[in-house]
């Protein structure tokens, strides 16, 4: 890889910026705009920006594959299983609002743990089709 | 006032951007075009008082779809746009004729942001004056999405993760299973 010093600088002031702004966005998602989808595509353009600036090796090293697809699928599961457990409280499939003693309570657990699960599955999927897509450039 | 002046400028923006895109044959070129042109859109989102659709525009228009659309075409040969002088007709006809309709359909719709329309006074009206109580979060669009649409949203990441499946089984080469103790055959 050649050497980009300019990048890999600006890179490193930027990414650590780039995933709190992300985790601000999935976690102030409620009061305002943004949500788990944002969040999880801006976090992994903080990832994306390391890949090209340090290389696709250093990246899979600190976002391995199977951690991706482990944490899509874990995603998936978070959001349909909200949904169970509010049918095991006595409600319909993702009424949030028997979460809690409170419905807006209920409500807001829900939609934070929806959220998450949201954000999970978009930011690695996303880094899992670029990472597929870039190795079959290398190879 | 100045919001029409944003609105003309990002206009104009667009049409120049557009008519670029279909001019330039560098297919990296085209793909960075791309990209400013959903800068633009979001922009336009964000003066239409969207700034949940416009966040989505510019992080996966402008970010995620550029990288991906920038991989493909390293993946490519060829990143050049083959050049055809020749006018294809009935393409243009079907283009002229949709377009035309599409501008036809546009005299129908309701003004913009007239609290009189019909999407506005049957079931968005309930979500703006029942959705604080109901949900007790304050982002209206976020209360729509991930409570009164929950379903719709699960569906959604769905489909992102059965995008990336998909991936994975197209673009992975599956590594040769090897029992132990059994040379393969060749």
């Amino acid at each position: 890889m050649r050497d980009n010093l300019i990048l890999r600088v600006t890179a490193r002031i930027l990414i650590p910026i780039i995933i709190l702004f992300a985790l601000y966005v999935q976690f102030h998602g409620d009061y305002s705009p943004g949500g788990g989808f944002q969040a999880g595509v801006i976090f992994s353009s903080a990832i994306l920006l390391y890949a090209l600036a340090f290389g696709l090796d250093t990246a899979a090293k600190v976002v391995p594959n199977q951690a991706l697809i482990a944490t899509a699928s874990l995603g998936v599961l978070l959001y349909a299983g909200t949904g169970v457990v509010s049918l095991f409280f006595g409600g319909e499939f993702l009424n949030y609002s028997l979460l809690a003693d409170e419905p807006t309570t209920g409500q807001h657990i829900g939609i934070i743990i929806i959220e998450l699960g949201v954000g999970l599955t978009v930011a690695a999927i996303m880094l899992l089709i670029f990472f597929t897509f870039a190795r079959r450039i290398l190879n | 006032m100045i919001s029409l002046v944003i609105d003309i400028v990002l206009l104009l923006f667009l049409l120049i951007m557009a008519i670029f895109i279909l001019r330039v044959h560098q297919l990296l070129a085209v793909a960075m075009l791309f990209g400013l042109y959903s800068l633009l859109v979001a922009g336009l989102f964000m003066v239409l008082d969207a700034p949940d659709v416009a966040f989505t525009e510019a992080a996966v228009g402008t970010g995620i779809a550029t990288v991906l659309m920038l991989a493909t075409i390293a993946c490519t040969k060829v990143s050049q746009e083959k050049i055809q002088r020749k006018v294809a007709k009935t393409p243009l006809f079907i283009c002229l004729v949709v377009g035309g309709l599409l501008m036809y359909g546009t005299h129908n719709i309701a003004d913009l942001g007239d609290p009189e329309a019909p999407p506005h006074t049957q079931v968005a009206k309930r979500y703006i004056e029942d959705g604080q109580k109901d949900t007790g979060v304050p982002n209206l669009v976020t209360a729509v999405l991930a409570s009164y649409r929950g379903f719709d949203t699960l569906g959604e990441v769905t489909v992102v993760f059965t995008a990336g499946i998909g991936v994975l089984l197209l673009l992975v080469r599956p590594q040769k299973i090897r029992i132990k103790g059994v040379k393969s055959a060749r």
